[in-house]
């Protein structure tokens, strides 16, 4: 019992400290914090704002999670942004010259995507193993190389065609068999949810299975709580490595296929870029678990969405930013604190029962 | 918990007092508290008549106590100066005087006779030098008593015959050394006074010439302690693990294992002699498929499994009680049903096919502690909750429970009280009758006497001697580990 109160104490200690931050700077730029908020709410409850808060969730769960597979031991992979934009540029690239029947068209472009994302990251994990190249340096250059690649491939004659009736360039759009329509279930929204809402589901129950439950997360959680113990008992590092990047690189491809196949149904200029990082944030505010990643994806969506009613009243967005910010901090912050307090009240407890079990075996005696 | 308690030494200017026990007798946490890394509950420290409280290690060196700790704090990266002056620079200015500090550790040098080149790396040097240097940092601080725990564990026997020099003439100049050991043959040969701890307590203070080791001995690990004594033997002749010629080189080409033979038969324990560090953890991880040789094979029953993973092997019935179990026998942030499945979280009843099977584990867990008196509230709490020799009654039986073949025990009962210690004593036999091959390392000789069958002496990597464990004496295996003279 004493443990869940534990759980649920840091997250709310540090939304608490965030939100009391985010006060005191609106205090001082000149503006009463609880109207703000009260905007953000009114805003952000709309039925329209709903749904893309949703949506935007569901892209930020997947990314969350992508990097949370690799924090899990302790492999720090930042290229979960490069490995998605390449990942959708090549799904929506394959998606867009093939004619297939509908359900299997959506699976080859999502098996693309998986298998690209996977592909970027290997290339970490091979570096890492064959030259001992620290993965948070490779990835973070991948990321640039990746949009190099990008910049290269998403040109006329290569990937993608002028888009008519505008300046943007695109991938040629994907057929009706390859989209997944949305759910209408906001009522008074003018846009569905994602269809592919279901996937990021599927993605969070497979994460949480694979860590509880099975050998293979037995062998990841066990290398990133203490790397020489792991080796120990049969682990091989750096297969783990290769494994582990593959499976991060692999959701990472996932991350752009809700917008994708649910909405823009082509990879051009305008295809959101930065979700790798936002999944690293969301991922640190979710302590890499799969129940605290929604929470963390469905706030952090929130506020985004919520944020644009901001300019409308005077008060800079940015202010969100900052309580982004503060909330991964203190979050992080706040779970060391209560982490080792939970380890200090188990040591206690497991010596004071010992020392009643003493004075009943002396009394005994 | 009462790590220490009614401690009573007094320790006389310009002498080497030697402080000896068991491991797990309490040395080290009485060292801390004279280095003010604990504060006592009760009682008092008093330094050249004047009580004092020592809250923080920098405390007691301004009451001029320093200690030279037994793995060493340096810098790996700076030189030999700046790991001293490291911490306590003579500056003017926000400028380090180098030249000060040099002239300063040069003096130190001649008076105490301790030379290391200043401008060494430390990187480059060797174990000695190191601990030469750990000893030059607490003089520079301008230390009068010195406290040195185990400081020769480390050392080859040239190198312990430089550091008692280097003690004498420290004790000429009327400096004090409190030397840390389990070593009774050094502690006899150096010290001027000993005292005996046992259970947390002191036993005795004698003097060097009223007694022998033996008799240390006895004191060291008191009467009552049930001696692991010899008995019937089971060895039989079929071989459960053949070592052949295994060398091992460390990444810079030095062989740390060469031409390692081993042969173990089922019923048999040989246990390996050896001062730490030459050679013990290689061998034991080379085994375990942690290392791979540069030649040679390990061969287990009749299968050569030289190229086997870490997990193949112990599929195949090895069982490891690591040497470090913080370090390599535990998860210390998770519950300890997950600590259960550590090391077989392939095999029964921790897995079923790929998936884990959290009941299996648990009913298990409940059987260990049971069985093995972890003391626990709930297999639900974390490992490193529990003490030290609880963790280690867990590791035991952990690796004992699915029957292995073959079991290399690294310091089995390293930390465990006594009762515990006869307990884990009990299960090695047991499993020993049953036909169990058991690979034991112990720095305890009386358990490594009393437990084996056979006893080869590692030194520098190389087996260099055997002894007959229903002959030999621990002094006599104690020359031999140092490669002062063989063993019977």
């Amino acid at each position: 019992m004493r443990r869940y109160v534990l759980a649920l104490a840091a997250p709310l200690l540090a939304l608490v400290f965030s939100v009391l931050v985010t006060s005191v700077i609106l205090v001082l730029s000149g503006h009463p914090p609880m109207q703000v908020y009260k905007d953000m709410w009114d805003y952000g409850t709309q039925p329209d704002s709903l749904v893309l808060t949703l949506n935007l969730s569901t892209t930020y769960y997947i990314a969350a999670v992508a990097v949370a597979i690799g924090f899990k031991m302790n492999l720090f992979n930042i290229g979960v942004d490069g490995q998605y934009r390449l990942a959708a540029l090549f799904a929506a690239f394959v998606g867009g010259k093939i004619a297939l029947p509908p359900v299997l068209h959506v699976t080859v472009i999502l098996v693309v995507a998986v298998v690209v994302g996977a592909m970027w990251a290997g290339v970490a994990a091979v570096l890492k193993n064959r030259r001992g190249v620290s993965e948070v340096i490779s990835t973070i250059m991948l990321n640039y190389v990746a949009t190099g690649i990008i910049a290269y491939l998403l040109a006329p004659d290569r990937f993608a065609e002028l888009v008519a009736g505008s300046n943007n360039i695109g991938t040629h759009p994907i057929p009706p068999s390859g989209q997944v329509p949305g759910f209408d279930v906001v009522p008074g929204a003018s846009a569905p949810l994602y269809g592919l809402i279901l996937l990021a589901a599927a993605v969070g129950i497979g994460f949480w299975f694979l860590l509880g439950r099975t050998r293979f997360g037995f062998d990841l959680r066990a290398s990133g709580m203490s790397s020489t113990a792991a080796v120990a008992s049969g682990v091989n590092p750096k297969r783990m490595v290769l494994y582990v990047m593959l499976l991060s690189g692999g959701v990472a491809g996932l991350i752009g296929m809700p917008q994708l196949v649910g909405a823009s149904y082509t990879y051009n200029l305008d295809f959101p870029a930065g979700l790798g990082f936002t999944g690293i944030a969301i991922a640190l505010l979710g302590r890499n678990s799969p129940i605290g990643i929604v929470f963390g994806a469905l706030l952090w969506a929130f506020l985004d969405v919520s944020r644009q009613i901001l300019d409308l009243e005077g008060v800079s967005k940015e202010i969100v930013t900052i309580m982004q910010g503060v909330a991964v901090l203190s979050v992080v912050i706040a779970y060391e604190v209560v982490r080792r307090a939970s380890i200090r009240a188990q040591q206690r407890e497991v010596g004071r029962q010992l020392a009643d079990a003493d004075a009943l075996a002396g009394a005994t005696a | 918990m009462r790590a220490n308690y009614d401690i009573d030494i007094a320790v006389r200017r310009g002498t080497v007092h030697a402080i000896v026990g068991e491991n797990g007798a309490g040395k080290s946490t009485l060292m801390k508290t004279l280095y003010g890394m604990h504060r006592p509950d009760s009682g008092t420290i008093t330094i050249d008549g004047e009580d004092v409280t020592l809250r923080s290690p920098s405390d007691a060196i301004a009451r001029g106590v320093g200690m030279v700790h037994q793995h060493f704090q340096l810098a790996d990266n700076f030189t030999v100066l700046e790991n001293v002056i490291l911490g306590d620079e003579p500056t003017s200015g926000g400028v380090i005087r180098m030249g000060d500090a040099r002239a300063k550790i040069e003096q130190i040098g001649h008076d105490y006779r301790l030379t290391v080149d200043p401008d060494a790396l430390v990187e480059d040097i060797g174990v000695g030098d190191r601990q030469r240097v750990e000893i030059i940092k607490v003089l520079y601080r301008g230390c009068r008593t010195l406290i040195l725990d185990e400081p020769t564990a480390v050392l080859v026997p040239q190198e312990v015959e430089q550091l008692f020099g280097a003690l004498a003439e420290l004790k000429g100049q009327g400096l004090t050394v409190i030397f840390i050991s389990h070593k009774l043959d050094e502690v006899l040969s150096v010290a001027d006074e000993i005292t005996v701890i046992r259970g947390g307590t002191t036993v005795t203070t004698v003097l060097p010439s009223e007694v022998t080791a033996r008799e240390l001995a006895e004191l060291m690990v008191g009467s009552e302690l049930p001696s692991p004594e010899t008995r019937e033997s089971t060895v039989t002749d079929r071989v459960v693990l053949d070592v052949n010629d295994v060398t091992l080189a460390s990444s810079g080409g030095r062989l740390l294992l060469d031409g390692i033979d081993l042969t173990i038969h089922a019923g048999e324990v040989v246990g390996i002699a050896g001062v730490e560090g030459n050679g013990q953890a290689e061998l034991v991880e080379t085994v375990m498929g942690m290392h791979s040789p540069l030649r040679g094979r390990v061969v287990l029953g009749d299968e050569d499994i030289t190229a086997w993973s870490t997990r193949r092997r112990r599929e195949a019935g090895i069982g490891y009680i690591p040497e470090d179990r913080s370090r390599h026998g535990l998860l210390l942030e998770a519950s300890l049903w997950e600590n259960r499945m550590l090391g077989h979280q392939t095999q029964a009843p921790n897995a079923k096919g790929q998936l884990l099977d959290r009941k299996g584990a648990r009913a298990d867990t409940e059987r260990i502690v049971a069985e093995y008196d972890v003391r626990t509230p709930s297999i639900d709490v974390v490992a490193s909750a529990l003490s030290g020799g609880n963790q280690q009654k867990l590791i035991v039986g952990r690796e004992m429970s699915n029957d292995p073949r073959l079991l290399i025990a690294a310091h089995p009962t390293r930390g465990v009280d006594v009762g515990a210690q006869a307990a884990i004593w009990d299960e090695i036999r047991k499993a020993r009758a049953a036909g169990l091959g058991v690979l034991l390392i112990s720095a305890d000789l009386d358990e490594l006497i009393g437990l084996s069958d056979t006893i080869k002496v590692l030194l520098r990597g190389r087996l260099v001697a055997d002894a007959d464990p229903r002959t030999v004496t621990p002094e006599q295996l104690g020359s031999a580990m140092t490669g002062a003279g063989g063993a019977a």
